[in-house]
């Protein structure tokens, strides 16, 4: 029990796929610079890595590791192509706002990755629970830049105005600079976060040594 | 890799074929099942549109113009596609409220892809939006939401010369707070670039397409008084 709630919660902090694997940067930067543009990129990300986690997982038998990636690709691409629909079929607004980064999910390295690194070699429920950590993670770390590009870029949360009418906002954040500005930041609090934990027990740190 | 039984390749053939096989199926059934929400978001977004840039329309008729400069009710255009679409909008007694139309061009960024609405009447463009767009936010975009800009377009002057041939003044894009005339257009400071693309689109798109729609606003004003003759008798 212990080691599932592990295998999720991985991906939620100590695994994360942004802030500490710096995985899948592209959508990241690209797509983080309003709450709603940012969930519903992670939610996207996370059902394609559900999807084809769970595929993987249960056809890894009948793969022969030649032809893994191919295949993996293969499946990969056609959640995506799933997911494209879905969405111009919720919203053609939030179809527009995601633009090409709904298509550029495939080349999401971090869902190849769970593909290759732990679905091919895990059954189906451990695999299923590795991708919705890694999902949430990923969710998680995308609304967390989000949410602050929005406030500081556009002074809304969700496009409710949080400020008053004398604030100045900066249109920078909502910018491809900004992005990295922001990540910048929250990689900074992660590391310093790691560091001061590692610090208070100097042999604990060991346990997850890079 | 050279020694390694014939059994492996087929294997690897059958995982891939599978794999292609099992996408198709899926991606075919999704398409499917999602068609019709779709072509539904679709249509209604564009109708919105056009309902926003012509005032008092209730529902609207899309023609094609083809090559030969004749309109017709989009199904029962003649000859291949390529025509120009313009979409025409009449109110609940089936009289033309105003016909909107799709221009395009090139803005700071990205092409700009805008609707505005024509009203024969008034001889104005009545109304303007941007239907796509990769303007810098904060800047460019404000020609999406600038309401001093966006009042340009309440009766931007577009009145055709006698013949009716070609428009009597060109629009043209002038300095915030030099606006003297009703066919210029106060641009925004801080996105000239974008206003000045908004203004010269709609200006090669009035220029070439009025005329046309001058000649054939008599099929126009008909076809929508046909719809709702029958809807009248449709509702008795």
């Amino acid at each position: 029990m212990k080691e599932n709630t592990d295998t999720f919660l991985k991906g939620l902090w100590r695994e994360n796929p942004v802030f500490v694997m710096l995985l899948g940067m592209c959508p990241v930067l690209a797509v983080s610079n309003s709450v709603i543009n940012a969930l519903a990129m992670g939610l996207a990300t996370t059902f394609v890595l559900i999807g084809s986690s769970t595929l993987v997982s249960l056809l890894s038998r009948f793969i022969p590791k030649q032809v893994r990636i191919a295949t993996y690709i293969v499946i990969i691409a056609t959640f995506v192509t799933v997911v494209d629909y879905l969405i111009q079929a919720i919203s053609l607004d939030l179809y527009r706002a995601l633009g090409a980064f709904i298509q550029l999910i495939v080349v999401n390295c971090m869902i190849l990755g769970r593909a290759e690194a732990f679905a091919s070699k895990n059954p189906l429920g451990k695999s299923l629970l590795d991708a919705l950590g890694m999902g949430a993670g990923f969710t998680l770390a995308l609304l967390c830049l989000g949410s602050v590009r929005e406030l500081l870029g556009n002074g809304s949360l969700l496009g409710v105005a949080i400020f008053g009418a004398g604030f100045q906002p900066w249109p920078i954040m909502i910018l491809p600079p900004g992005g990295f500005f922001v990540l910048g930041g929250w990689l900074l609090l992660f590391a310093w976060l790691q560091e001061r934990r590692t610090a208070r027990r100097p042999e604990g740190g060991l346990a997850h040594a890079d | 890799m050279t020694e390694q039984p014939r059994g492996t390749s087929i294997r690897m053939i059958r995982a891939l074929s599978g794999a292609a096989v099992l996408s198709g199926f899926l991606i075919v059934f999704v398409y499917q099942a999602t068609l019709p929400r779709i072509a539904e978001n679709r249509r209604r977004a564009l109708e919105q549109a056009i309902f926003q840039v012509v005032p008092g329309a209730q529902h609207r008729i899309t023609f094609v113009i083809g090559p030969d400069g004749q309109a017709q009710p989009e199904g029962q255009a003649k000859g291949e596609g390529l025509g120009i679409m313009v979409y025409a909008g009449y109110d609940g007694d089936g009289k033309l409220a105003g016909i909107a139309i799709e221009a395009a061009g090139q803005g700071y960024q990205d092409v700009i892809r805008i609707l505005y609405g024509y009203s024969p009447q008034k001889e104005c463009v009545t109304g303007m939006i941007v239907l796509d767009s990769r303007e810098t936010p904060g800047l460019g975009d404000k020609i999406e939401t600038d309401e001093r800009f966006l009042k340009n377009f309440e009766c931007l002057d577009v009145r055709l010369n006698q013949q009716q041939t070609a428009l009597l003044h060109s629009i043209e894009s002038v300095k915030r707070g030099e606006k003297t005339q009703a066919w210029q257009i106060d641009a925004i400071s801080g996105a000239t670039i974008s206003s000045k693309a908004v203004s010269k689109m709609l200006d090669e798109s009035t220029r070439q397409l009025l005329p046309l729609l001058a000649a054939n606003l008599k099929r126009i004003r008909e076809a929508g008084e046909e719809v709702s003759r029958q809807d009248a008798k449709t509702a008795k």
